[in-house]
């Protein structure tokens, strides 16, 4: 099996799709691998690199294309390149197939195999493959840095001989992997970081990181099966917006990241957040190629609003970086699908069947949904679902049962007590019981920090036992029920006041 | 003299006012309404029963008040906020006392010598529970403050067999009650006197039984019975009011012991019956590792070059009356743009909520002043932990060594920290008896001394 690498079309597209050291990996797994003059200069692989990892050079891209059986790229194939591919070849890119149908159908009509890379199912068995993550990561990484750099102070807050400086702080919207990889990258060159997103469940994935989770105030879950956001409720919208509005204000950097694969990026930053932002700070759209978070992005430009926002609409790619963990993905993929040797396109697999959009002349695309969040996500949900079903009949029945039981006991019990008991008694336990449910009710909105004040205010209260002693003093002395009553009224009073003052000079200390 | 109807009515006023001043300290912004509710309610309380009808003796009743007056007075003037758990065990000893020669009263007053049939065995049943709950939360209340002032070792007292042996005193104390019942005039004292001894006895091993780290629920426990106590005293005079403010009093002690119980998670039995410290049930782990130890101008470094510290105080910061340096050490610290909090654990010290009321006492601003929740996720992100004489509640073997006694008690995890100093005066274990594996993290050193001096040397660094 022949691998054949060309160079890149697409102006600004840097990387390649394969490197040295993925050249190495293709041998092993019984490739050849032809490599097209200068394919990888502007990732800065030379020829010789290429060569010395045991590559073939070829003079131009018609000669790749002809002698591979397995084209590696990165970006979309284009016409020209489509009319130099043969039927049966393989082909492997990023292909975008949301929104490019006329050149699925192109591609079909060519009778070329295509894998688009970005199709990839986002399951735990492809991870390895998945390129959205793997580039999501270099440019959350980017962002942050591409926005330290435009903002052009400190990130971190530094106490100094010469004055405090005070951390910047950041705000990304879209806690993805490019968003995660972004709020830690600005954590460790020391920002407060505060992150937005629509699904509840990556709260803890951005606390995780050591940003803090902004929500707003209305609940409502953007998580779907497919682990991307879904469209949120226009009540949810404004209360996003108005979130932005106030965070526009505070912070000096804006990251996002938040794209909905098929459809252009949603409008996150408005007009109007961008004016409430301070002169010099920052915004980086990496949602920017697809339309940009920002209203006043320019895809693929750099530039200064008139209130001093810098907008960032490009971003570098780290190209030798980035062509590096692609090419890998790539690897990953061949491996997967039979290496040098076996290599054979099975569409029952779950990744290439999904991946492959176009197969045997046919356009396959759009391919059957596939939940993929992680696997655990799902059977928490699962779980969540189930147990509410069965649990809450059975619970509450259960709970009616035993209170039935309880309430039939407390009721035999007061019938029989009610049967011996003389009036005057029953009255007397009246009070008794529905004092214990109001000391109940009471005692438990105490606050914490309170409890010792109320143990000594229920202490003096409960000097109330002097009432018992002063109904039992006689005017005899000798009559030993008053010297018993003395003392306990002279005991009880010493609790009250003593109980009551050590209360007061308690609360006097608690102050705001 | 006012008629019984008014004496009724100003009761039940009074019993509105005590809920009220429960209520009150909900927060503390009502707090101090809620002592002034409760002693209004007590002056009307004491007011209508001394003008009602039938009471004699009023100049004693003055004069056994106005010393009262003057010794409770004084007493709450003088208490340090560090012994306040003393102070509240000792009066509950009084109401305890109280509620036995209340009971005593009231079987010798010939009224209720003069009842008849079912009314009077209720009454002689009452009287008899009244004392025995008395007579129970005296001795145990004696011997609780003996454990918090260190006049009696705080080990638990732990016999076999001693289950059964309450189980047998108890079920004495009922024979006896049936004797009791059955004779005639005043010939049952001596039932009486035998039962109130058993009731001062079994009060004392009851606490002697638990172990000083369980101080604060036997506290909230006998806060609990006096509050009982009353009640039962309420139902032998037939005073409303009594039975109202016991029951409330009664179901507030025990709201505060489960509390308690579930910030060590314990079950409230086993506190009361377990005896708890006896000792692991298989051996604690070893202990390996070296201690550290960091003298007062390093912890000053330390601090200096923190941005985030949390202090963890416990008993031996009460002891030392280290609240007011803290204070000063934090507010330089905050002069400096660092953050400082506090964590507290629902148990430090020896009563519910005792740090808060020691650090309310130097004028720490209680925003800063978190609970162990609040302040467990953040540890991971603090520079600096000081463990101003705490250890239970920093042990991690609560968390991962299944044959410490404290095993599973939620405990602020300081270890989590980048630094954590330990104040302690030595090597000596906590209150729980229990070897700290904290003290022999790498990340833990040990600054040994008085936690006073130590904090005061530290202000003198920084």
């Amino acid at each position: 099996m022949k691998v054949g690498v060309p160079k890149e079309l697409t102006k600004g597209e840097l990387r390649v799709g394969a490197t040295p050291k993925t050249v190495k990996r293709l041998l092993k797994q019984g490739f050849e691998v032809f490599i097209e003059k200068d394919a990888g200069i502007n990732a800065n692989y030379s020829d010789e690199e290429y060569e010395a990892s045991g590559a073939t050079i070829l003079p131009t891209s018609d000669a790749v294309y002809e002698t591979a059986d397995i084209i590696l790229k990165v970006q979309a194939v284009k016409d020209e390149e489509i009319d130099k591919m043969h039927e049966g070849q393989v082909s492997f890119s990023y292909l975008n197939p949301a929104q490019n149908q006329d050149l699925l159908q192109k591609l079909a009509d060519k009778k070329v195999n295509a894998i688009a890379m970005d199709a990839i199912p986002r399951i735990s068995r492809a991870q390895k493959m998945d390129v959205l993550s793997s580039m999501a990561n270099i440019a959350g990484y980017r962002s942050v840095i591409e926005g330290a750099n435009y903002f052009g102070r400190f990130l971190n807050g530094q106490i100094t001989a010469a004055g405090k400086v005070d951390p910047a702080k950041v705000l990304v919207i879209g806690a993805g992997v490019a968003g995660l990889a972004a709020i830690g990258t600005a954590r460790s060159l020391g920002a407060i970081v505060r992150a937005f997103d629509t699904r509840m469940e990556v709260a803890e994935q951005i606390e995780s990181m050591g940003a803090q989770f902004l929500s707003v105030e209305i609940e409502e879950d953007g998580s779907t099966a497919s682990g991307y956001s879904k469209v949120m409720s226009k009540e949810f919208i404004e209360a996003e917006m108005a979130l932005f509005k106030e965070q526009a204000k505070e912070v000096d950097i804006i990251i996002t990241t938040a794209q909905i694969p098929g459809r252009a990026a949603p409008k996150l930053v408005l007009d109007y957040h961008v004016a409430a932002m301070k002169p010099g700070s920052v915004i980086v759209d990496l949602a920017a190629s697809s339309g940009g978070n920002c209203e006043l992005t320019r895809n693929g430009e750099v530039y200064t609003t008139d209130n001093g926002v810098t907008i960032v609409g490009k971003l570098s790619q780290l190209p030798a970086q980035a062509s590096q963990l692609y090419g890998n993905n790539l690897c990953h993929l061949l491996d997967d699908m039979g290496k040098g040797e076996n290599f054979a396109i099975d569409m029952e697999d779950d990744v290439v069947k999904r991946a492959m959009v176009s197969y045997n002349g046919a356009v396959n695309w759009p391919p059957e949904p596939l939940p993929v969040s992680p696997q655990k996500s799902v059977q928490a949900v699962e779980e969540v679902e189930a147990v509410p079903e069965i649990s809450p009949e059975a619970l509450a029945k259960k709970k009616t049962m035993s209170m039935l039981i309880t309430l039939g006991i407390i009721g035999a019990f007061l019938y029989l007590l009610g049967l011996v008991a003389p009036a005057d008694f029953m009255q007397h336990f009246t009070v008794f019981v529905l004092s214990v449910f109001i000391g109940w009710q009471v005692i438990w909105n105490v606050s914490h920090s309170l409890h010792t004040p109320l143990m000594a205010v229920t202490n003096a209260i409960s000097g109330i036992i002097i009432i018992g002693g002063l109904l039992q003093t006689r005017s005899d002395i000798s009559n030993p029920m008053t010297i018993i009553a003395f003392i306990a009224i002279l005991v009880a009073s010493i609790n009250i006041v003593g109980g009551f003052f050590v209360t007061h000079r308690m609360l006097k200390m608690f102050r705001k | 003299m006012i008629s019984p109807e008014i004496q009724t009515a100003s009761y039940l006023f009074a019993g509105i006012l005590f809920i009220l001043s429960l209520g009150g300290l909900s927060s503390q912004e009502s707090a101090k309404r809620g002592v002034l509710y409760g002693i209004v309610g007590m002056a009307i309380a004491i007011l209508s029963t001394v003008l009602g009808e039938g009471v004699e003796g009023q100049a004693y009743i003055i004069a056994a008040i106005a010393i009262a007056s003057v010794i409770g007075i004084l007493v709450a003037r003088k208490v340090e906020m560090t012994s306040m758990p003393q102070l509240v065990a000792i009066l509950h000893s009084f109401v305890g006392l109280a509620a036995v020669l209340v009971g005593f009263g009231s079987y010798l007053d010939p009224h209720t010598q003069a009842l008849e049939g079912t009314e009077h065995t209720i009454h002689l049943v009452e009287v008899f529970i009244g004392i025995f709950i008395g007579g129970i939360t005296f001795t145990g209340s004696i011997i609780a403050w003996g454990k918090l002032e260190g006049k009696i070792r705080s080990k638990p007292l732990v016999y076999p067999g001693r289950h059964l042996v309450n189980i047998l005193l108890v079920i004495g104390c009922i024979v006896l009650c049936v004797f009791f019942i059955k004779a005639a005039g005043t010939s049952g004292l001596i039932h009486l006197y035998i039962m109130t001894a058993i009731s001062f006895f079994i009060g004392v091993m009851l606490v002697m039984a638990i172990g000083g780290a369980d101080m604060p629920v036997v506290v909230s426990m006998l806060n609990s019975y006096s509050g009982w106590a009353a009640a039962a005293a309420g139902f032998m005079l037939g005073n409303d009011l009594l039975i109202i403010t016991g029951a409330l009093v009664g179901s507030s002690g025990a709201i505060l012991s489960i509390i308690m119980c579930e910030a060590m998670n314990r079950s409230f039995w086993s506190v009361i019956f377990g005896g708890f410290g006896a000792g692991p049930t298989g051996p604690a782990k070893e202990v390996t590792g070296e201690v550290t130890a960091i003298l007062h101008d390093a912890v000053a470094d330390l601090l200096k070059e923190a941005k985030s510290v949390v202090i963890v105080p416990g008993y031996g910061m009460a002891v030392a009356k280290a609240q007011f340096p803290v204070h000063q050490m934090v507010e330089k610290l905050k002069a400096d743009g660092k953050e400082v909090r506090f964590g507290i654990h629902p148990v430090a010290g020896r009563l519910p909520g005792h740090m808060n009321v020691l650090l309310a006492e130097a004028n720490v601003p209680y925003d800063i002043v978190m609970e162990m929740e609040e302040i467990n996720d953040d540890l991971s992100e603090t520079d600096v932990v000081l463990v101003i004489g705490a250890n239970d509640i920093v042990n991690p073997g609560a968390q991962d060594d299944p044959n410490s006694p404290i095993y599973g008690m939620p405990v602020i995890e300081v270890w989590e920290a980048k630094n954590v100093i330990v104040m302690k005066r030595s090597m000596a274990t906590g209150y729980a008896g229990v070897q700290n594996p904290l003290f022999f993290k790498e990340n833990t050193s040990m600054l040994y001394g008085d936690a006073k001096d130590s904090v005061d040397k530290i202000n003198g660094f920084l």
